[in-house]
Protein backbone atom coordinates (compact mmCIF):
# COMPACT_ATOMS: atom_id res chain seq x y z
CA UNK A 1 0.00 0.00 0.00
CA UNK A 2 1.56 3.28 -1.11
CA UNK A 3 1.94 6.20 1.75
CA UNK A 4 -1.28 8.22 -0.08
CA UNK A 5 -3.71 5.13 0.25
CA UNK A 6 -2.49 4.28 4.20
CA UNK A 7 -3.47 7.61 5.04
CA UNK A 8 -6.79 7.56 3.14
CA UNK A 9 -7.37 4.12 5.11
CA UNK A 10 -6.80 5.56 8.11
CA UNK A 11 -8.90 8.57 7.16
CA UNK A 12 -11.79 6.46 6.35
CA UNK A 13 -11.83 4.67 9.06
CA UNK A 14 -11.98 7.32 11.42
CA UNK A 15 -15.08 9.24 9.47
CA UNK A 16 -16.85 5.87 10.99
CA UNK A 17 -16.55 7.40 14.52
CA UNK A 18 -19.57 8.96 16.05
CA UNK A 19 -18.01 11.37 18.73
CA UNK A 20 -14.55 12.14 19.94
CA UNK A 21 -15.66 9.09 23.01
CA UNK A 22 -15.18 6.70 20.07
CA UNK A 23 -12.16 8.27 18.38
CA UNK A 24 -10.21 8.20 21.77
CA UNK A 25 -11.57 4.70 22.66
CA UNK A 26 -10.21 3.45 19.77
CA UNK A 27 -6.71 5.54 19.86
CA UNK A 28 -6.29 4.26 23.79
CA UNK A 29 -6.77 0.83 22.09
CA UNK A 30 -3.49 1.38 19.47
CA UNK A 31 -1.76 2.63 22.14
CA UNK A 32 -2.15 -0.27 24.41
CA UNK A 33 -1.21 -2.54 21.56
CA UNK A 34 1.81 -1.13 20.54
CA UNK A 35 4.67 -2.98 20.47
CA UNK A 36 6.56 -3.21 23.80
CA UNK A 37 9.52 -0.19 23.30
CA UNK A 38 12.97 -1.98 23.30
CA UNK A 39 14.04 -1.57 27.35
CA UNK A 40 17.96 -0.79 26.10
CA UNK A 41 17.20 1.99 23.70
CA UNK A 42 15.09 4.07 26.62
CA UNK A 43 18.05 6.25 26.77
CA UNK A 44 18.02 10.03 27.60
CA UNK A 45 19.15 11.01 23.48
CA UNK A 46 16.11 9.17 22.22
CA UNK A 47 13.54 10.77 24.69
CA UNK A 48 11.64 13.28 23.48
CA UNK A 49 10.38 15.78 26.28
CA UNK A 50 7.49 17.54 26.34
CA UNK A 51 6.14 19.86 28.86
CA UNK A 52 3.92 16.78 29.89
CA UNK A 53 3.95 13.23 28.27
CA UNK A 54 7.49 11.72 27.71
CA UNK A 55 8.44 10.24 23.76
CA UNK A 56 11.32 7.95 23.32
CA UNK A 57 11.94 7.27 19.68
CA UNK A 58 14.34 5.79 17.54
CA UNK A 59 14.78 4.26 14.53
CA UNK A 60 17.36 2.63 12.05
CA UNK A 61 17.51 2.28 8.22
CA UNK A 62 16.67 -1.28 7.11
CA UNK A 63 16.91 -1.96 2.94
CA UNK A 64 16.54 2.07 2.20
CA UNK A 65 13.71 2.35 4.61
CA UNK A 66 13.04 4.17 7.62
CA UNK A 67 11.88 1.78 10.69
CA UNK A 68 10.58 3.33 14.22
CA UNK A 69 9.93 1.85 17.23
CA UNK A 70 8.58 4.72 19.48
CA UNK A 71 6.86 5.04 23.49
CA UNK A 72 5.03 6.83 25.64
CA UNK A 73 3.79 7.16 29.36
CA UNK A 74 0.47 9.04 28.33
CA UNK A 75 -1.65 6.45 26.72
CA UNK A 76 -3.53 9.19 24.48
CA UNK A 77 0.05 10.20 23.11
CA UNK A 78 1.12 6.68 23.33
CA UNK A 79 -2.06 5.86 20.97
CA UNK A 80 -1.05 8.68 18.70
CA UNK A 81 2.40 7.10 17.87
CA UNK A 82 0.84 4.08 17.21
CA UNK A 83 -1.10 5.08 14.58
CA UNK A 84 1.79 7.01 13.16
CA UNK A 85 3.99 4.52 13.11
CA UNK A 86 1.62 2.00 11.00
CA UNK A 87 1.31 4.67 8.61
CA UNK A 88 5.34 5.88 8.33
CA UNK A 89 7.47 3.31 9.88
CA UNK A 90 8.84 1.19 6.52
CA UNK A 91 8.44 4.15 4.56
CA UNK A 92 11.62 5.86 2.47
CA UNK A 93 13.53 9.09 3.57
CA UNK A 94 11.94 10.64 0.46
CA UNK A 95 8.15 9.69 0.80
CA UNK A 96 8.44 11.26 4.75
CA UNK A 97 10.37 13.63 4.39
CA UNK A 98 8.09 15.33 1.29
CA UNK A 99 4.94 14.61 3.24
CA UNK A 100 2.91 17.44 5.43
CA UNK A 101 1.64 15.22 8.22
CA UNK A 102 -2.26 17.27 8.06
CA UNK A 103 -3.88 13.93 7.57
CA UNK A 104 -3.90 14.00 11.85
CA UNK A 105 -5.95 17.39 10.71
CA UNK A 106 -8.69 15.55 8.61
CA UNK A 107 -8.97 12.82 11.70
CA UNK A 108 -9.65 15.58 14.26
CA UNK A 109 -6.69 15.15 16.38
CA UNK A 110 -5.67 18.81 15.67
CA UNK A 111 -5.56 19.92 19.28
CA UNK A 112 -3.61 16.81 20.20
CA UNK A 113 -1.16 18.02 17.62
CA UNK A 114 -1.17 21.94 18.54
CA UNK A 115 2.48 23.10 19.54
CA UNK A 116 0.57 25.27 22.17
CA UNK A 117 -0.35 22.10 24.11
CA UNK A 118 3.48 21.61 24.11
CA UNK A 119 3.33 17.78 24.31
CA UNK A 120 5.73 15.18 23.29
CA UNK A 121 3.85 14.38 20.21
CA UNK A 122 4.85 17.80 18.29
CA UNK A 123 8.07 16.86 19.03
CA UNK A 124 8.01 13.59 18.10
CA UNK A 125 6.69 14.42 14.36
CA UNK A 126 9.37 17.50 14.18
CA UNK A 127 11.89 14.17 15.26
CA UNK A 128 10.62 11.59 12.72
CA UNK A 129 10.94 14.75 9.80
CA UNK A 130 14.43 15.05 11.39
CA UNK A 131 15.38 11.48 10.58
CA UNK A 132 13.79 11.60 7.01
CA UNK A 133 15.56 14.47 6.54
CA UNK A 134 19.12 13.09 8.45
CA UNK A 135 18.86 9.95 6.38
CA UNK A 136 18.89 12.19 3.57
CA UNK A 137 21.30 14.65 3.92
CA UNK A 138 23.26 10.98 4.86
CA UNK A 139 23.10 9.58 1.25
CA UNK B 1 -25.14 36.04 47.74
CA UNK B 2 -25.87 32.87 46.26
CA UNK B 3 -23.54 31.50 43.70
CA UNK B 4 -25.66 31.53 41.03
CA UNK B 5 -25.90 35.35 41.79
CA UNK B 6 -22.17 35.72 41.54
CA UNK B 7 -22.00 33.58 38.49
CA UNK B 8 -24.37 35.97 36.79
CA UNK B 9 -21.58 38.57 37.20
CA UNK B 10 -18.84 36.50 35.18
CA UNK B 11 -20.33 35.84 31.29
CA UNK B 12 -17.99 32.85 30.53
CA UNK B 13 -19.06 30.86 33.21
CA UNK B 14 -22.75 30.02 30.76
CA UNK B 15 -20.69 29.37 27.53
CA UNK B 16 -20.13 25.61 26.04
CA UNK B 17 -16.73 23.90 25.01
CA UNK B 18 -17.07 20.96 23.51
CA UNK B 19 -20.63 20.58 23.57
CA UNK B 20 -20.71 20.61 27.02
CA UNK B 21 -21.32 23.54 29.51
CA UNK B 22 -17.74 24.80 30.55
CA UNK B 23 -16.60 23.74 33.67
CA UNK B 24 -13.76 26.05 34.87
CA UNK B 25 -11.36 24.62 37.28
CA UNK B 26 -8.01 25.99 36.17
CA UNK B 27 -8.66 28.51 38.38
CA UNK B 28 -5.23 28.33 39.88
CA UNK B 29 -3.54 29.56 36.61
CA UNK B 30 -5.83 32.29 35.80
CA UNK B 31 -9.53 33.80 37.01
CA UNK B 32 -12.30 34.47 34.91
CA UNK B 33 -13.44 38.00 34.92
CA UNK B 34 -16.24 39.59 36.17
CA UNK B 35 -18.10 42.11 33.75
CA UNK B 36 -17.57 44.85 36.23
CA UNK B 37 -13.56 44.69 35.22
CA UNK B 38 -14.75 44.58 31.46
CA UNK B 39 -16.69 47.33 31.81
CA UNK B 40 -13.69 49.07 33.98
CA UNK B 41 -10.84 48.00 31.42
CA UNK B 42 -13.29 48.89 28.51
CA UNK B 43 -14.10 51.92 29.87
CA UNK B 44 -10.36 53.44 30.76
CA UNK B 45 -9.54 52.54 26.83
CA UNK B 46 -12.68 53.82 25.59
CA UNK B 47 -12.73 57.25 27.48
CA UNK B 48 -9.90 57.83 29.51
CA UNK B 49 -6.64 56.93 27.60
CA UNK B 50 -4.20 59.30 28.42
CA UNK B 51 -0.60 58.53 29.79
CA UNK B 52 0.43 59.30 33.34
CA UNK B 53 1.73 62.01 35.38
CA UNK B 54 3.24 63.42 32.49
CA UNK B 55 0.69 66.13 30.71
CA UNK B 56 -1.28 68.69 32.39
CA UNK B 57 -4.82 67.90 30.14
CA UNK B 58 -8.15 66.84 31.44
CA UNK B 59 -7.60 63.66 30.47
CA UNK B 60 -4.20 62.98 32.06
CA UNK B 61 -5.39 64.33 34.83
CA UNK B 62 -8.18 61.63 34.97
CA UNK B 63 -6.55 58.67 33.68
CA UNK B 64 -3.28 59.74 36.63
CA UNK B 65 -6.63 60.01 39.08
CA UNK B 66 -7.78 56.55 38.30
CA UNK B 67 -4.45 55.24 38.84
CA UNK B 68 -3.38 56.88 42.02
CA UNK B 69 -6.86 55.97 43.57
CA UNK B 70 -6.59 52.43 42.73
CA UNK B 71 -2.93 52.67 44.80
CA UNK B 72 -4.93 53.99 48.05
CA UNK B 73 -7.22 51.03 47.13
CA UNK B 74 -4.57 48.59 47.29
CA UNK B 75 -2.93 50.06 50.10
CA UNK B 76 -6.50 49.91 51.82
CA UNK B 77 -7.00 46.22 50.86
CA UNK B 78 -4.10 45.19 52.13
CA UNK B 79 -4.06 47.47 55.19
CA UNK B 80 -0.63 49.08 54.53
CA UNK B 81 0.39 51.53 56.10
CA UNK B 82 1.19 54.07 53.14
CA UNK B 83 0.79 54.54 49.74
CA UNK B 84 4.38 54.52 48.92
CA UNK B 85 4.54 50.79 49.81
CA UNK B 86 2.39 49.99 46.57
CA UNK B 87 4.15 49.09 43.20
CA UNK B 88 2.10 48.50 40.67
CA UNK B 89 4.06 45.35 38.56
CA UNK B 90 2.85 43.68 35.76
CA UNK B 91 2.06 40.35 37.54
CA UNK B 92 3.97 38.33 40.31
CA UNK B 93 6.38 37.42 38.17
CA UNK B 94 7.29 40.66 38.00
CA UNK B 95 7.13 41.60 41.08
CA UNK B 96 10.05 38.95 42.18
CA UNK B 97 12.14 40.22 39.85
CA UNK B 98 12.18 43.56 40.79
CA UNK B 99 12.49 42.36 44.26
CA UNK B 100 15.06 40.12 43.26
CA UNK B 101 17.31 42.92 42.01
CA UNK B 102 16.82 45.72 44.03
CA UNK B 103 16.90 43.74 47.46
CA UNK B 104 20.02 42.10 46.33
CA UNK B 105 21.85 45.20 45.51
CA UNK B 106 20.54 46.78 48.88
CA UNK B 107 21.60 44.37 51.17
CA UNK B 108 23.01 40.97 49.85
CA UNK B 109 26.61 40.65 49.37
CA UNK B 110 28.75 37.22 48.51
CA UNK B 111 28.23 34.44 50.74
CA UNK B 112 25.12 35.68 51.87
CA UNK B 113 22.06 33.04 51.41
CA UNK B 114 18.21 32.99 50.67
CA UNK B 115 16.12 30.78 51.98
CA UNK B 116 13.20 29.01 49.32
CA UNK B 117 10.27 27.02 50.33
CA UNK B 118 10.81 23.58 47.97
CA UNK B 119 7.25 24.35 47.26
CA UNK B 120 7.82 27.74 45.46
CA UNK B 121 6.63 27.97 41.86
CA UNK B 122 9.79 28.66 39.42
CA UNK B 123 8.74 32.53 39.68
CA UNK B 124 10.06 32.32 43.43
CA UNK B 125 12.78 30.41 42.66
CA UNK B 126 14.53 31.54 39.41
CA UNK B 127 14.85 35.61 39.55
CA UNK B 128 16.66 34.16 42.78
CA UNK B 129 19.17 31.97 41.41
CA UNK B 130 20.40 34.58 38.53
CA UNK B 131 20.79 36.65 41.13
CA UNK B 132 22.43 34.23 43.01
CA UNK B 133 24.65 33.67 40.35
CA UNK B 134 25.68 37.33 40.00
CA UNK B 135 26.57 37.79 43.43
CA UNK B 136 27.83 34.88 44.31
CA UNK B 137 24.79 33.76 46.71
CA UNK B 138 23.92 30.64 48.36
CA UNK B 139 20.48 29.26 47.98
CA UNK B 140 18.75 27.13 50.78
CA UNK B 141 16.00 25.21 51.10
CA UNK B 142 13.21 24.69 53.50
CA UNK B 143 11.84 21.00 52.80
CA UNK B 144 8.46 20.28 52.73
CA UNK B 145 6.80 17.55 54.78
CA UNK B 146 4.57 14.01 52.76
CA UNK B 147 1.47 15.91 53.94
CA UNK B 148 2.70 19.32 51.95
CA UNK B 149 3.42 21.20 55.34
CA UNK B 150 6.42 23.30 55.34
CA UNK B 151 8.97 21.71 57.62
CA UNK B 152 8.97 24.08 60.57
CA UNK B 153 11.19 22.21 62.94
CA UNK B 154 13.89 22.71 59.99
CA UNK B 155 13.48 26.25 59.82
CA UNK B 156 15.30 27.42 62.50
CA UNK B 157 18.35 25.74 61.84
CA UNK B 158 18.61 26.85 58.11
CA UNK B 159 18.32 30.63 59.16
CA UNK B 160 22.05 31.59 59.82
CA UNK B 161 23.32 35.25 60.30
CA UNK B 162 23.93 35.41 56.85
CA UNK B 163 20.36 34.27 55.49
CA UNK B 164 19.37 38.23 54.54
CA UNK B 165 15.56 37.30 52.91
CA UNK B 166 13.49 33.61 52.94
CA UNK B 167 10.87 33.03 49.98
CA UNK B 168 7.88 30.87 50.88
CA UNK B 169 4.12 31.11 49.17
CA UNK B 170 1.25 31.95 51.41
CA UNK B 171 -0.94 28.86 49.24
CA UNK B 172 1.53 26.88 46.88
CA UNK B 173 -0.25 26.53 43.52
CA UNK B 174 0.21 22.91 43.63
CA UNK B 175 -0.28 22.05 47.21
CA UNK B 176 -3.17 24.13 48.29
CA UNK B 177 -2.60 24.44 51.38
CA UNK B 178 -2.09 28.06 53.55
CA UNK B 179 1.26 27.69 54.71
CA UNK B 180 2.10 28.93 58.76
CA UNK B 181 3.77 32.01 57.20
CA UNK B 182 2.65 34.10 60.53
CA UNK B 183 5.07 31.85 62.14
CA UNK B 184 7.79 31.55 59.42
CA UNK B 185 7.50 35.38 59.79
CA UNK B 186 8.09 35.47 63.38
CA UNK B 187 10.61 32.96 63.17
CA UNK B 188 12.75 34.70 60.58
CA UNK B 189 12.43 38.17 61.94
CA UNK B 190 13.95 36.81 65.40
CA UNK B 191 16.72 35.78 63.26
CA UNK B 192 16.94 39.39 61.35
CA UNK B 193 16.18 37.59 58.19
CA UNK B 194 13.38 39.37 56.02
CA UNK B 195 10.72 37.41 54.06
CA UNK B 196 8.56 37.71 50.68
CA UNK B 197 5.41 36.16 50.73
CA UNK B 198 4.26 34.78 47.29
CA UNK B 199 0.65 36.01 47.47
CA UNK B 200 -0.69 34.43 43.85
CA UNK B 201 -2.43 32.08 45.42
CA UNK B 202 -3.17 33.51 48.38
CA UNK B 203 -4.91 36.45 47.68
CA UNK B 204 -7.27 34.51 45.76
CA UNK B 205 -8.30 32.42 48.91
CA UNK B 206 -9.10 35.26 51.67
CA UNK B 207 -8.47 38.67 53.06
CA UNK B 208 -4.97 39.65 52.98
CA UNK B 209 -3.36 41.89 56.08
CA UNK B 210 0.49 43.21 55.19
CA UNK B 211 0.30 44.09 58.89
CA UNK B 212 -0.95 41.91 61.11
CA UNK B 213 1.33 39.31 58.81
CA UNK B 214 3.90 41.67 59.35
CA UNK B 215 5.47 40.26 56.15
CA UNK B 216 8.30 42.55 54.80
CA UNK B 217 7.13 42.15 50.98
CA UNK B 218 3.89 40.77 49.41
CA UNK B 219 3.28 40.21 45.97
CA UNK B 220 0.48 39.14 43.52
CA UNK B 221 -1.07 38.91 40.18
CA UNK B 222 -4.08 40.65 39.40
CA UNK B 223 -5.48 38.25 36.62
CA UNK B 224 -5.71 35.55 39.35
CA UNK B 225 -8.10 37.49 41.46
CA UNK B 226 -10.85 38.57 38.81
CA UNK B 227 -8.63 41.72 37.50
CA UNK B 228 -7.25 42.24 34.31
CA UNK B 229 -4.04 40.59 33.10
CA UNK B 230 -0.91 42.54 33.10
CA UNK B 231 -1.53 43.70 36.44
CA UNK B 232 0.43 43.07 39.93
CA UNK B 233 1.00 44.51 43.10
CA UNK B 234 4.15 44.34 45.23
CA UNK B 235 4.46 45.40 48.82
CA UNK B 236 7.08 46.18 50.49
CA UNK B 237 7.71 48.04 54.00
CA UNK B 238 9.03 51.70 53.36
CA UNK B 239 11.71 51.63 55.44
CA UNK B 240 13.42 48.45 53.67
CA UNK B 241 12.22 50.01 49.54
CA UNK B 242 13.59 53.33 50.42
CA UNK B 243 16.70 51.96 50.66
CA UNK B 244 16.30 49.84 47.46
CA UNK B 245 18.15 50.93 44.26
CA UNK B 246 15.36 50.98 41.16
CA UNK B 247 15.20 48.19 38.85
CA UNK B 248 13.90 49.72 35.37
CA UNK B 249 15.56 52.84 34.49
CA UNK B 250 13.22 55.30 32.25
CA UNK B 251 10.33 57.86 32.50
CA UNK B 252 8.65 58.47 35.27
CA UNK B 253 11.08 57.00 37.77
CA UNK B 254 13.49 59.93 37.51
CA UNK B 255 14.06 63.37 39.56
CA UNK B 256 16.57 64.49 37.44
CA UNK B 257 18.45 63.60 34.51
CA UNK B 258 21.98 64.91 33.32
CA UNK B 259 24.72 63.16 31.66
CA UNK B 260 26.64 63.52 35.18
CA UNK B 261 24.22 61.53 37.13
CA UNK B 262 20.82 61.19 37.28
CA UNK B 263 18.64 61.21 40.37
CA UNK B 264 15.67 59.29 41.51
CA UNK B 265 12.38 60.01 42.12
CA UNK B 266 10.89 59.08 45.58
CA UNK B 267 8.61 55.98 45.89
CA UNK B 268 6.42 54.44 44.18
CA UNK B 269 7.67 56.06 41.14
CA UNK B 270 10.97 54.88 41.83
CA UNK B 271 10.17 50.92 41.29
CA UNK B 272 7.64 52.17 38.12
CA UNK B 273 9.78 52.79 35.17
CA UNK B 274 8.37 53.57 31.60
CA UNK B 275 4.43 53.62 31.06
CA UNK B 276 2.03 51.86 32.71
CA UNK B 277 -0.93 49.52 32.34
CA UNK B 278 -2.95 52.30 33.02
CA UNK B 279 -6.29 50.93 31.60
CA UNK B 280 -5.53 47.73 33.29
CA UNK B 281 -4.66 49.08 36.51
CA UNK B 282 -7.66 50.18 37.57
CA UNK B 283 -9.31 46.92 37.33
CA UNK B 284 -7.73 46.07 40.33
CA UNK B 285 -10.66 48.33 41.76
CA UNK B 286 -13.50 46.47 40.95
CA UNK B 287 -11.51 42.67 41.13
CA UNK B 288 -10.75 43.48 44.52
CA UNK B 289 -13.99 44.64 45.83
CA UNK B 290 -15.38 41.56 44.98
CA UNK B 291 -13.20 39.73 46.47
CA UNK B 292 -13.75 41.32 49.43
CA UNK B 293 -17.36 40.74 49.30
CA UNK B 294 -16.97 36.79 48.51
CA UNK B 295 -14.61 36.86 51.50
CA UNK B 296 -17.51 38.69 53.73
CA UNK B 297 -20.23 36.37 51.97
CA UNK B 298 -21.27 34.09 54.68
CA UNK B 299 -23.54 31.82 52.08
CA UNK B 300 -20.75 31.75 49.60
CA UNK B 301 -18.16 30.76 52.16
CA UNK B 302 -20.44 28.37 53.17
CA UNK B 303 -21.14 26.78 49.51
CA UNK B 304 -17.36 26.99 48.97
CA UNK B 305 -16.68 25.33 51.81
CA UNK B 306 -19.24 22.38 50.70
CA UNK B 307 -17.48 22.05 47.79
CA UNK B 308 -14.29 21.81 49.17
CA UNK B 309 -15.09 19.21 51.49
CA UNK B 310 -17.11 17.10 48.52
CA UNK B 311 -14.23 16.91 46.07
CA UNK B 312 -11.41 16.49 49.54
CA UNK B 313 -13.65 13.21 50.41
CA UNK B 314 -14.33 11.96 47.07
CA UNK B 315 -10.03 11.95 46.03
CA UNK B 316 -9.59 10.72 49.42
CA UNK B 317 -12.09 7.75 49.20
CA UNK B 318 -10.40 6.50 46.01
CA UNK B 319 -7.43 3.99 46.48
CA UNK B 320 -6.19 4.64 42.99
CA UNK B 321 -5.85 8.23 43.80
CA UNK B 322 -2.62 10.06 45.50
CA UNK B 323 -3.39 13.50 46.78
CA UNK B 324 -0.23 16.14 47.44
CA UNK B 325 -1.29 18.36 50.09
CA UNK B 326 -3.30 17.00 52.42
CA UNK B 327 -2.76 18.08 55.62
CA UNK B 328 -4.38 16.86 58.88
CA UNK B 329 -6.43 19.98 59.47
CA UNK B 330 -8.80 20.19 56.73
CA UNK B 331 -8.73 24.06 58.12
CA UNK B 332 -5.10 24.46 56.06
CA UNK B 333 -6.75 23.13 52.91
CA UNK B 334 -7.75 25.55 50.07
CA UNK B 335 -10.11 24.30 47.16
CA UNK B 336 -7.39 23.32 44.82
CA UNK B 337 -6.70 19.77 44.39
CA UNK B 338 -3.02 18.44 42.78
CA UNK B 339 -2.97 14.46 42.45
CA UNK B 340 -1.94 11.29 40.63
CA UNK B 341 -4.03 8.53 39.46
CA UNK B 342 -2.38 4.99 39.32
CA UNK B 343 -2.04 3.74 35.96
CA UNK B 344 -3.86 6.82 34.20
CA UNK B 345 -1.27 9.95 33.34
CA UNK B 346 -2.34 13.31 33.88
CA UNK B 347 -2.02 14.89 30.31
CA UNK B 348 -4.99 11.64 28.98
CA UNK B 349 -6.97 12.50 31.91
CA UNK B 350 -7.08 16.27 31.03
CA UNK B 351 -7.34 15.98 27.65
CA UNK B 352 -10.88 13.53 28.30
CA UNK B 353 -11.77 15.89 30.63
CA UNK B 354 -11.43 18.50 28.26
CA UNK B 355 -13.30 16.90 25.88
CA UNK B 356 -16.38 16.45 28.74
CA UNK B 357 -15.84 20.36 29.17
CA UNK B 358 -14.48 20.50 32.51
CA UNK B 359 -10.72 22.29 32.06
CA UNK B 360 -8.26 21.17 34.72
CA UNK B 361 -4.34 21.49 34.48
CA UNK B 362 -2.20 19.01 33.91
CA UNK B 363 1.73 18.97 33.78
CA UNK B 364 4.39 20.30 36.49
CA UNK B 365 2.78 23.71 37.16
CA UNK B 366 5.83 25.35 37.23
CA UNK B 367 7.02 23.34 40.61
CA UNK B 368 9.49 20.84 39.08
CA UNK B 369 11.27 20.99 42.48
CA UNK B 370 8.50 19.67 44.06
CA UNK B 371 7.57 17.27 41.36
CA UNK B 372 10.90 15.68 41.98
CA UNK B 373 10.77 16.14 45.87
CA UNK B 374 6.94 13.74 45.28
CA UNK B 375 8.55 11.82 42.50
CA UNK B 376 6.22 12.45 39.71
CA UNK B 377 6.43 13.43 36.64
CA UNK B 378 3.52 15.64 36.63
CA UNK B 379 0.16 16.05 38.61
CA UNK B 380 -3.51 16.84 37.52
CA UNK B 381 -4.88 19.33 39.22
CA UNK B 382 -8.50 21.28 39.81
CA UNK B 383 -8.84 24.04 41.20
CA UNK B 384 -12.13 25.81 42.37
CA UNK B 385 -13.36 29.39 42.55
CA UNK B 386 -15.64 30.71 44.74
CA UNK B 387 -17.95 30.68 41.46
CA UNK B 388 -17.86 26.67 41.07
CA UNK B 389 -20.81 24.91 42.08
CA UNK B 390 -21.02 21.55 44.29
CA UNK B 391 -23.48 20.32 41.32
CA UNK B 392 -19.67 21.45 38.72
CA UNK B 393 -17.50 19.44 41.94
CA UNK B 394 -20.14 16.42 40.91
CA UNK B 395 -19.79 16.98 37.00
CA UNK B 396 -15.82 16.63 37.50
CA UNK B 397 -15.28 13.37 39.78
CA UNK B 398 -17.74 11.46 37.69
CA UNK B 399 -15.93 12.75 34.66
CA UNK B 400 -12.80 11.75 36.28
CA UNK B 401 -14.14 8.24 37.39
CA UNK B 402 -15.22 7.92 33.58
CA UNK B 403 -11.65 9.64 32.33
CA UNK B 404 -10.15 6.63 34.64
CA UNK B 405 -12.34 4.06 33.18
CA UNK B 406 -11.33 4.46 29.42
CA UNK B 407 -7.89 5.08 30.64
CA UNK B 408 -7.50 1.62 32.87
Amino acid sequence: MTLEEKKQEVVDEFAMFEGWMDRYEYIIELGKNLDAYPEDRRTEDRLIKGCQSRVWLDWELRDGRLEFAADSDALITKGIIALLLDVYSGRTAEEIAADDFSFLEEIGLRENLSPTRANGLVSMIATLRRAAEETLAGK
Amino acid sequence: MTVEELRAQFPILSSQVNGRPLVYLDNAATSQRPASVVECWEGMALRTNANLHRAVHALAARATDRYEQTREFVRHYLNAAAREEIIFTSGTTGGINLLAHSFGEAFLQEGDEILIAECEHHSDIVPWQLLAARKGLKIKVLPILDDGMPDLSALEGLLSPRTKIACIAQISNVLGILNPVGEIIRTCHAKGCAVLVDGAQGIVHGKVDVRALDCDFYVFSGHKVFAATGTGVLYGKKALLEQMPPFLGGGEMIDTVRFSGTTFAPLPGKFEAGTQDFCAVPTLMPALALAGSVFADAELQRSGEEVKAYVLDALRRNPRIRLFGDPADPARKVPLFSFCVEGAHHEDLALILDKMGVAVRSGQMCAEPLMDRFGVTGMLRASFAPYNTLREAETFTASLEKAIDMLT
